[in-house]
């Protein structure tokens, strides 16, 4: 076990220090200077170079990458170029929408898929199972904006329950802010409630093909019982690792999102920042998802050896 | 346990449905943007989605436009001009007050100007203070400014909100809490969603008829059109889906508000690139060019067509649309005279507003049946300013020219469309040392018809502000002469 985990261990250090060197490297090379985008088409040279000078841009390209990496090791993580405030508060404050987002929209996504994916595989080849397999081929197929689109005019304009969209804040109380993020939650979680169901049908199928699964079978346990019991269990490796690519995705990937609902999210943050050279933000904002994709894929193979008693060895 | 379940889920959907959307106080309006500020300081950045916040709302100049365009006094409430129109002396109201409790005074006027006009300003229009020579406080009420040469726009000049009247105690926190004289003050900004703006109790002037002004951020035309439908937005003054108009026009709730602006938009030329560095070439390239269907299949009928670089609500403006009349056979008879040959690449650069995607595609066709070879390519604005802007790499680009009265940028050899013409020059200089009106509507008469002549560039359409508000909503500005959404008259009908 122990060798397992110094095997991650080192992964993990090599390809957070490899991705804060290639993202540094892209974004620099990405043309566009972000003091003339700042200025418009009205300003002089002399305006856009002594605001280059006031953003640090005149430094030379490793001074800057070492700045910026040493500085990202204790918490500091520069300074907006557009907005000018430090970028870990703007991050921060993104996050606060986002990660509540893709956490809401993940947990709908499991309350949802497990069950179905169960049913699923107990009425294999029957009517039901046959009708959950087409329903999630159209949740996978539907993109996710237009779903979400579709969720605004019934509940938004037609019905009035909801607004169009927005971010009421945290301190206007938690329901008000659980209120602006359902329905994005929802559309989000569709699609991945579709593919989760699939991936957990398919896994249970596998395990139930297994000695251990006969056996219990010829002790008496019906189908029902069997697969929440036995055969969930040694189908989670699959599922765990889908969640954990799954989570990634929504923290960052939930940009068409954000922009139908018009959140102030983590994706919308990345994505203004690259329309304005906000190279910094851009830097330091994939440079944290870089991170939490790899932290989450730690936690999973952590959590493999938690469902799989093969790897405690 | 799935009853259990089931139940729970149930007395969730309803707590979150009873959860009343918030509905917007009497008194304050919520008002819709697509683009959101970087930051809130007007004096730093060219973005205009700061002054469409701050302009005469928080922060105030010693002149200020109003919504016809014309200039009003703000801060100052008079001005004396000497003889030689080199002294302008400036009366400031009494009793302003800034909203940190700071007495508003010539002292602050003094470092606001010296400020923009410092070798280390990164104001955006420093070319407005350029003819500032000193500035003097006589007393507290009184300011004299004294320039190097005559300057007929300097009034208007200090109306941009890039000219406003700042604290030296607080600039320094402009960009997230800005401090200024308006009849609004600061009180939060929710990154990427909103800022909330309260009235200012102590005002120097009248007070607002609301209390209250929250900017909402909304990207995407689809959102905004839902977020206006569903009344979460009241008012959406530059409203980003034209198509969706005439459905807000058909439900009484809403009005829509078509105005004009300052943005001339033109099919930018490098004059100095082949083929389009010969006169011919320009001539054909503006003959070539279908105003009303750009107008039409781009902004949804919105424009006025325009002949020159001057908008058509000025009074000075010339109409010199028939120089440039649509004429396909006289277009092609042109280019090819000119001897150009078909092979060479004529390059489109757009910019990403909607009026330059869509415009491309249409104006890329019409070139295209007058034997003109354009590729069309699609840029971000920091690639555009990178490449056609600074780097002058392009034929031909689509962009509105949104600051008032820019004729002036014509007189900038150096300027990306390159025009380089002595004799235009000398008309802008006239015209800058000219105070009386009548000569100076002479020479802005000659410079429109210059630059039409020269065919600089192909001069499409005046861009429409086209918006849509809550019928109840009055005081809104109609027409755009600075970008700015003012609501010191803005209130609730009863």
């Amino acid at each position: 076990m122990l060798s397992y985990l110094r095997a991650r261990l080192f992964t993990l250090i090599i390809s957070v220090l490899l991705s804060s060197f290639t993202i540094f490297v892209l974004i620099e090379v990405v043309p566009g200077d972000p003091a003339s985008f700042m200025l418009g088409i009205n300003a002089t040279e002399e305006t856009v170079e002594s605001l280059r000078k006031e953003l640090g841009l005149d430094h030379n390209f490793l001074n800057r990458y070492l700045d910026w990496s040493i500085g990202m090791l204790s918490g500091d993580f520069g300074i907006s170029y557009t907005y000018r405030v430090p970028v870990q508060e703007l991050i921060m404050e993104r996050l606060k929408v986002s990660l509540p987002l893709a956490t809401l929209s993940l947990t709908l996504s499991i309350f949802i898929a497990f069950p179905v994916g169960m049913l699923a595989v107990q009425f294999q080849g029957k009517k039901i199972d046959h009708a959950i397999m087409v329903v999630s081929q159209i949740g996978i197929a539907i993109p996710n904006f237009w779903f979400a689109m579709i969720l605004v005019l019934i509940f938004s304009i037609n019905l009035q329950w909801f607004s169009a969209g927005g971010f009421y804040g945290w301190e206007s109380g938690f329901l008000m802010g659980l209120k602006s993020l359902i329905l994005p939650a929802i559309a989000l979680a569709l699609p991945q409630a579709s593919i989760l169901s699939r991936i957990i049908r398919s896994a249970i199928l596998n395990t139930l093909m297994e000695d251990y699964i006969r056996t219990a079978r010829s002790k008496g346990l019906s189908l029902r019982q069997v697969i929440p019991r036995h055969a969930l269990r040694n189908a989670l490796i699959p599922v765990l690792t889908i969640l954990g690519l799954q989570f990634s995705f929504l923290l960052a990937g939930a940009i068409i999102i954000e922009n139908v609902f018009f959140l102030p999210g983590l994706g919308r943050l990345i994505f203004q920042a690259i329309t304005q050279r906000d190279l910094i933000v851009v830097e330091s904002a994939v440079m944290l998802l870089v991170f939490s994709v790899i932290m989450v894929n730690f936690i999973v193979d952590l959590l493999y050896i938690l469902v799989d008693p093969r790897l405690r060895k | 346990m799935i009853k259990l379940l089931t139940k729970s889920i149930a007395v969730f959907v309803v707590v979150i449905l009873s959860i009343a959307k918030t509905t917007a106080a009497e008194k304050s309006i919520t008002i819709g943007m697509q683009l959101e500020p970087p930051n809130l300081n007007p004096t730093g950045g060219a973005a205009a989605a700061i002054d469409e916040i701050v302009y005469a709302n928080l922060f105030e100049g010693l002149t200020r436009f109003e919504s016809d365009g014309s200039v009003a006094p703000s801060l100052a409430k008079s001005w004396t001009i000497s003889s030689d129109n080199l002294t302008y002396v400036f009366n400031l109201n009494e009793n302003i007050t800034f909203h940190d409790g700071l007495p508003m005074t010539a002292g602050d006027v003094k470092f606001s100007l010296d400020r923009a006009r410092s070798e280390e300003s990164t104001n955006a229009q420093k070319i407005l203070f350029k003819d500032i020579d000193n500035i003097a406080v006589i007393d507290d009420l009184t300011i004299q400014v004294k320039l190097t040469r005559p300057n007929g726009s300097f009034i208007s000049n200090m109306a941009w909100g890039d000219a406003i009247i700042v604290s030296e105690k607080s600039i320094s926190k402009a960009e997230i809490a800005p401090i200024g004289t308006g009849p609004f003050k600061f009180s939060k900004w929710v990154k990427g969603d909103r800022v909330e703006l309260v009235k200012n109790e102590s005002y120097w002037g009248p007070q607002v008829s609301l209390d209250k002004a929250v900017f909402k951020f909304i990207s995407d035309p689809t959102a905004a059109f839902a977020a206006v439908m569903a009344g979460d937005i009241d008012a959406f003054p530059v409203f980003p889906a034209p198509e969706n108009l005439s459905q807000f026009e058909a439900d009484p709730r809403f009005t829509v508000i078509v105005g004009s602006t300052e943005g001339e938009t033109i099919l930018s030329t490098n004059n100095k690139k082949p083929p389009f560095d010969k006169l011919q070439m320009r001539k054909a390239l503006a003959h070539a060019i279908n105003r009303q269907e750009i107008i039409d299949g781009a902004m949804f009928g919105f424009g006025t067509p325009i002949g020159t670089h001057f908008a058509p609500h000025n009074p000075n403006y010339l109409d010199l649309t028939s120089q440039s009349e649509y004429n396909p056979k006289l277009s092609k008879k042109l280019i090819k005279e000119s001897g150009y040959n078909p092979d060479t690449i004529i390059s489109l650069k757009l910019p990403p507003p909607s009026y330059a995607r869509r415009g491309g595609e249409i104006i890329a066709s019409q070139l295209r049946n007058v034997g003109l070879n354009v590729e069309i390519s699609n840029l971000e604005w920091a690639q555009w300013l990178e490449q056609v802007f600074k780097g002058k790499d392009y034929n031909l680009t689509i962009v509105s020219h949104t600051e008032p009265a820019d004729i002036n940028i014509y007189a900038r050899p150096d300027y990306y469309f390159q025009y380089d013409r002595e004799d235009f020059r000398d008309i802008i200089t006239k015209l800058n040392l000219a105070t009386d009106p009548k000569i100076r509507t002479k020479y802005l008469h000659a410079a429109q018809r210059q630059i039409s002549l020269d065919y600089v560039n192909g001069f499409l359409f005046q861009l429409a502000k086209t918006g849509v508000a809550n019928a109840k909503i009055r005081g809104l500005w109609k027409n755009s002469p600075t970008q700015a959404n003012d609501l010191t008259d803005v209130s609730w009908a009863e």
